[in-house]
């Protein structure tokens, strides 16, 4: 972390409504919110309270209805009027890492190439290098010419995170990462986000229903019926 | 350094069975289209080859129907109809003529032919002007008979092995009881000439009974004549008609469009089911991988770059089904040239299917193209997909 902090996130008023028959359901309601470079922020909060959504609205894979967004200084969205989708990829491309629940890895792929998977479609100079560095900072190096078929879940969601690194973004959006995975590999998972925020001074967005692997952020913000609770 | 094409290609090992499956169906349209395209050109060459033995371009028949006649001709069959030979001299008297050959084609009935017998046939040339006529024939063993007259014959390469005669040996011609010396065995020719007796044209007149008849006349006409205007004098001639070669050939291939325009048919339904399935499959492959495409465009894909991804697995698939294809269509040339045969009234007596690198090659980039068409609804399709789909699955 250096020490001339911006606010690399910051949300105004965001409301994401969605419509099911005639029911108006807001699953993003008025949530405004700021968060500064290298800070790790875990969102909790039940099912249905609108985590994800506003996750996805935080990184650029859906639009609000309405409110203001801006990332690293750069207008995304403002009262209705966004980006157009091939600067929302340039956008996602350069700013963002996502995990999921779901690792997505390709089972046909070896995890190198699943972790180079990104320079396949943005060429950089040094990928090769760059992809070494991220498999040993994950502890996966040892495993870069096996199938993802044959190393574990925890492993799995490692070669997710690499590859989500691997592009050194200035965020990582994190989506349930140990959903998949017993308690062990969670508190392992939560250890290796807290070390990339510690030492990497990454920017994570996490949105989990553990509150244990939610202890690793700095700052932890309740949801429910889509407003943001408290801030911890 | 990994790269598209690669991973195109790593995604069709995923489902193994279905990839084989598809590049099987459409490896079946590329052999169908590559046999059907291979007996296009192989009957084609063949059958000019066969003309081109015959040595002449014109032939002057008795009176009757001229492709019946042709086709008797050229399969040396039965049931011909005679003309005068005095008429050889009103035809050499014409401009264009540059040389003529006489002819005369007896059939008998041969009891001791194959199993249950068979007929023989019989042509009688004119030592004179038929070698000369038809080139250099080569021969096995001997050479043609001199006079016109003589008890002497020249079999055709398969006539002796079926015969099983050489050279020096006495052939019978059955119900005339009269024999004739063996004097030359053609080589293999690959045409009509294999399975000829050829007799001088006085002894078979005179064994047959068929004094001063001919079956035939062989025109040969000189370099830049004008057939049609020739063709059109000789159809005033009474009692005779004209058969062109060219006509001959053009009719054959007129009677065996109806079958290439069944084949065609089923190439192309062949071609149609396999571009289905080709669909089909990428779509499916598409519908299963909708998250994992929308992760790749969250981590910075574009649009472009799932198309490209998409597209190439099909013309990989395509591309694969057709060197598969050609190979088959190679490594059943033979089979299928058997099945032609047992299946036309008339074959040439030359190679049937004839495939050859550009003819495989052609197949490859129809096959290909069908690929690359038909990839482009899934590529669009899977190009489509937004990130957010991936990630509303992922809602609780």
């Amino acid at each position: 972390m250096n020490g001339n902090i911006c606010p690399t996130i910051t949300a105004e008023n965001l409301t994401k409504i969605y419509h099911r028959g005639s029911e108006e359901i807001r699953a993003v309601n008025d949530v405004t919110l700021s968060i500064e470079e290298g800070r790790f922020v875990a969102f909790i909060g039940p099912s249905g309270s609108g985590k994800t959504t506003l996750i996805n609205i935080l990184g650029c894979l859906d639009n609000p209805t309405s409110g203001r967004l801006a990332l690293c200084g750069r207008e995304i969205f403002n009262e209705g009027v966004t980006l157009s989708e091939g600067k929302l990829t340039d956008i996602r491309r350069e700013l963002f890492g996502y995990v999921f629940q779901k690792f997505y890895l390709i089972p046909t792929l070896t995890v190198r190439e699943n972790v180079m998977l990104p320079f396949v479609f943005f060429k950089k100079p040094g990928a090769e290098a760059e992809v070494d560095k991220v498999m040993k900072l994950l502890g996966i190096d040892n495993r870069a010419n096996h199938l993802p078929g044959e190393i574990s879940g925890g492993e799995m969601q490692r070669v997710a995170i690499a590859r989500a690194l691997v592009n050194k973004p200035r965020i990582l959006l994190a989506d349930e990462p140990t959903g998949n995975l017993d308690a062990r590999r969670s508190m392992e998972i939560g250890g290796i986000l807290k070390e990339l925020n510690r030492k990497e001074g990454l920017t994570i967005v996490l949105v989990t229903h553990n509150l244990e692997l939610a202890k690793n952020a700095d700052r932890i913000i309740e949801l429910r019926d889509g407003k943001l609770l408290a801030a911890g | 350094m990994i790269n598209i094409p690669r991973i195109a290609y790593k995604n069709l090992l995923r489902k193994k069975t279905r990839s084989v499956l598809t590049v099987l169906g459409i490896a079946l349209a590329a052999w169908v289209l590559a046999s059907l395209l291979g007996f296009n050109k192989g009957y084609q060459i063949s059958l000019g080859k066969d003309i081109d033995n015959l040595g002449y371009q014109v032939l002057v028949t008795a009176k009757g129907c001229p492709y019946e006649a042709a086709t008797l001709m050229l399969k040396g069959g039965t049931g011909l109809r005679y003309m005068n030979e005095s008429i050889t001299d009103s035809i050499s008297a014409q401009p264009e003529v540059d040389k003529v050959t006489p002819m005369l084609m007896q059939a008998v009935f041969d009891p001791n032919k194959g199993e249950s017998g068979g007929i023989t046939a019989y042509l009688g040339i004119d030592p004179a002007t038929f070698p000369q006529m038809k080139g250099k024939l080569p021969f096995k063993e001997g050479a043609w008979f001199k006079a016109s007259d003589a008890y002497e014959a020249v079999m055709g390469y398969e006539a002796a092995e079926l015969e099983q005669r050489e050279v020096g040996d006495m052939l019978l011609i059955p119900e005339k009881n009269v024999e004739v010396k063996i004097v030359g065995v053609l080589d293999r020719t690959g045409s009509q000439d294999d399975g000829t007796i050829f007799l001088p044209l006085r002894t078979v007149q005179k064994v047959f009974g068929m004094p001063n008849e001919l079956t035939g006349i062989g025109i040969k006409v000189k370099k830049d004549a004008d057939i049609a205007a020739f063709e059109e004098r000789m159809y005033r001639l009474p009692d005779v008609q004209v058969v062109s070669m060219t006509q001959v050939k053009n009719t054959i291939m007129t009677l065996i469009s109806t079958a290439k325009v069944m084949v065609l048919s089923i190439a192309l339904i062949a071609i149609l089911i396999a571009v289905v399935g080709v669909v089909n499959t990428i779509l499916m492959s598409v519908m299963e991988r909708r998250q994992e495409i929308g992760i790749l465009k969250a981590m910075g894909a574009k649009a472009r770059d799932i198309f490209k991804l998409i597209w190439i697995e099909t013309v990989i698939l395509c591309a694969a089904g057709g060197v598969v294809g050609c190979a088959m269509a190679l490594g059943t040339a033979k089979l299928t040239e058997v099945l032609i045969r047992r299946l036309l009234p008339y074959t040439p007596s030359g190679g049937l299917v004839t495939i050859d690198y550009s003819l495989a090659l052609f197949t490859l980039g129809v096959v290909t193209l069908i690929g690359l068409l038909s990839g482009v609804y899934p590529a669009w399709k899977a190009g489509s997909v937004r990130p957010l789909e991936t990630i509303r699955s992922e809602v609780e």
